[in-house]
């Protein structure tokens, strides 16, 4: 007799929304593993951990973690997230989007959370493309780049994400690429136990679309390009570390403390009754 | 006794945006999110100091997007929310309310109506917003909208707005104009307890039973809130009773999609609320909303006054629209005068349901609404 095994990750995930949408050789799978591992090493309590996504292919990753979850409109994951947070700051607060998400369309709503210093978990798959829309170029796409609407090659400069998060006031600043399984995962536990506005990106292959396009066309490739590429230049200036062909500056470069927003907010909420009392004398 | 009070009750001079703030403040609004905005800045002004007194939170965001967008977080994470803006806010927020809408976010949503389109006149007053408030988000929905005609409506249309939205699991929206929220009026609020206050539905089973978007009778589902153990998912997406997306199907869709628009018009006898002046013999009704009503109201009294059977049908609920109500005055009268501070907007839902009887629209744009005299003339016409 043949006995079925539980996952052993079953309770993080719901079952009932498998299959996941990802192709094959996309790195979002590793992105959800890494963070169900970090979940579990912390032990998190999950009742009190609510995910948002905002849209595109690793939007869906909300749908699939059996926490209290929430899929936004197109950029709006960080407007959200900060509404949760500060309504109930006893909540782990926690968003996982693309980088067209949160610097395209969101990039307002990710320079003001960071500079708020709103206590949210950022952790972005960055795969240099609009995957879900067939493979359109963005915020990230590297110069040159072939994609649906830069046929010609992209000669749009793209953002360094770790330089913008660490500019824009993130307690946490770190880079990995979907090679670097067990470094992410301490980067996500340690943003888990961080106070303030933390950032993880996460460079993830997209094979079928952006690596089609760029003579990469399979996940493996993908990933040798990671792993010829990638330094580990932890707490390296992160203006420096912008995505080449030649090399991506991966590590953390930004880990600090600073008082977040929600802590700011209720010990003035404390001083303005304490204040009121005493007036009542 | 503490000092600060979150209802204050007793009489007071006060302006409309003041008004609506400390509305929303007695119906239990802790969250306020919002970007400053001419004529309604004064609402965020008041709470960024009465929020925190009361343990709330005001919280200024980087623009109506996120305004919108966190306050659909605050009311997911169990508080009730609020923000507050004008017309060009207003366009900027359609996008996040048809999210409140298909993820059924309880939520207020004050519209302070100016001059548009675009940048319009910002301290002027207007009524150029109504289509907006029903139409203004893509695909087909319910919605609630209320519109004040004094300061103190400013206080007791905020509460009635947060009541239906709980009720609901609606945005509801506040659709005030320049002249009732800069306005000055005495506002008599009465005691805590004698304020109706409504929560909205929680769920009556344990997690594991527990379907987030499967509705009641009332066609209104019981909500749970973050961190309350349900781990439960919402979505933009069409989404079938559980939450999850179902972007393929169009029984899922439609399902869906009628249950939104049909749980607001399938209760719109307990939600929609009219003010009937002098309809009764009425030859001449006058079907008016918002401050555009004060002077319409002084035009049917010189009317009665000159021997002229005229009434006044003052419209408190926009959307739903009082469809009954304008049925039954076009079935009694000669004519009906609609005056508005647009081009023509609700005058066309006016002229929809008083089928045969002819409708006269007024007509008004910039600093003046109408005199009192320019509808009484009109009035006169039509006797």
């Amino acid at each position: 007799m043949v006995q079925e095994m539980a996952h052993p990750f079953s309770k993080y995930l719901r079952a009932e929304v498998m299959p996941h949408i990802w192709c094959s050789g996309c790195g979002n799978g590793v992105v959800l593993n890494c963070f169900v591992h970090a979940l579990d090493e912390l032990q998190m309590d999950l009742d009190k951990l609510v995910v948002v996504s905002g849209i595109g292919c690793i939007g869906r990753t909300a749908g699939y973690t059996n926490t209290d979850s929430f899929h936004t409109t197109h950029g709006r994951a960080l407007a959200f997230a900060t509404g949760v947070k500060l309504a109930n700051p006893e909540l782990e607060v926690v968003v996982i989007s693309g980088d067209g998400d949160l610097f395209a369309i969101g990039g307002n709503h990710f320079i003001h959370a960071a500079r708020r210093n709103v206590g949210i978990k950022v952790l972005c798959a960055n795969n240099l493309n609009y995957g879900m829309t067939g493979g359109q170029q963005g915020p990230t796409t590297p110069l040159e780049s072939i994609t649906t609407t830069s046929p010609y090659g992209s000669i749009e400069h793209p953002f360094n994400l770790v330089h913008l998060a660490a500019a824009s006031g993130a307690t946490y600043v770190a880079r990995w690429t979907a090679l670097h399984v067990r470094r992410l995962t301490q980067s996500i536990k340690k943003m888990l136990q961080k106070e303030g506005f933390c950032f993880v990106e996460v460079l993830s292959p997209c094979p079928e679309i952006f690596g089609r396009y760029n003579k990469m066309r399979s996940g493996l490739e993908m990933m040798a390009w990671f792993k010829r590429a990638s330094v580990v230049e932890s707490f390296s200036d992160p203006s420096k570390a912008e995505i080449t062909a030649e090399k991506i500056a991966v590590g953390e470069f930004v880990d600090m403390e600073k008082l977040s927003y929600e802590k700011m907010l209720h010990e003035k909420i404390s001083k303005i009754n304490e204040k009121a009392m005493e007036e009542v004398g | 006794m503490p000092k600060i009070r979150s209802v204050l009750t007793g009489a007071h001079f006060m302006n409309g945006d003041v008004a609506c703030a400390e509305g929303a403040i007695a119906a239990g609004c802790r969250f306020f999110a919002g970007y400053p905005i001419t004529p309604a800045t004064e609402i965020a002004e008041h709470l960024s100091q009465r929020m925190p007194e009361l343990g709330g939170i005001y919280v200024q965001m980087e623009d109506e997007i996120a305004s919108m967008a966190a306050i659909i977080g605050a009311s997911y994470s169990g508080l009730k929310a609020m923000t507050a803006t004008s017309g060009p806010g207003f366009s900027l927020m359609q996008e996040n309310i048809g999210l409140a809408v298909m993820t059924e976010a309880p939520c207020v949503v004050v519209d302070v109506m100016r001059g548009g389109p675009s940048t319009g006149q910002p301290t002027m007053p207007g009524q150029q917003d109504v289509m907006q408030a029903k139409w203004g988000s893509h695909g087909d929905y319910g919605i609630i909208a209320l519109t004040p005609s004094s300061v103190q409506e400013m206080f007791d249309l905020t509460v009635e707005a947060f009541n239906l939205s709980e009720a609901y699991r609606v945005p509801a929206l506040l659709m005030g104009d320049e002249i009732v929220a800069h306005m000055w009026e005495k506002v008599v609020i009465p005691p805590a307890d004698k304020i109706k206050i409504v929560n909205r539905k929680k769920p009556n089973v344990p997690p594991e039973n527990y379907v987030p978007f499967m509705p009641d009778d009332d066609l209104v589902p019981p909500m749970a809130c973050f961190g309350e153990g349900y781990h439960f998912h919402a979505t933009g997406l069409t989404h079938d009773e559980h939450g999850y997306p179902q972007t393929s199907s169009s029984e899922v869709q439609s399902r869906l999609v009628r249950r939104l628009c049909e749980k607001i018009q399938r209760n719109s006898d307990k939600i929609v609320k009219v003010e009937e002046v002098m309809l009764k013999d009425a030859d001449v009704v006058v079907v008016a909303y918002g401050i555009v009503a004060r002077a319409a109201l002084s035009a049917i009294r010189r009317a009665r006054d000159k021997g002229i059977k005229a009434g006044l049908l003052r419209l408190i609920t926009l959307w739903p629209f009082p469809e009954k109500n304008v049925v039954r005055v076009a079935e009694q009268v000669k004519a009906i005068v609609v005056p508005e501070m647009n081009c023509g907007q609700l005058v066309r839902e006016v002229e929809r349901a008083a089928r045969e009887t002819p409708v006269v629209f007024l007509s008004k744009l910039g600093e003046e609404p109408h005199t009192p005299m320019e509808i009484f003339e009109a009035i006169r016409r039509s006797s």
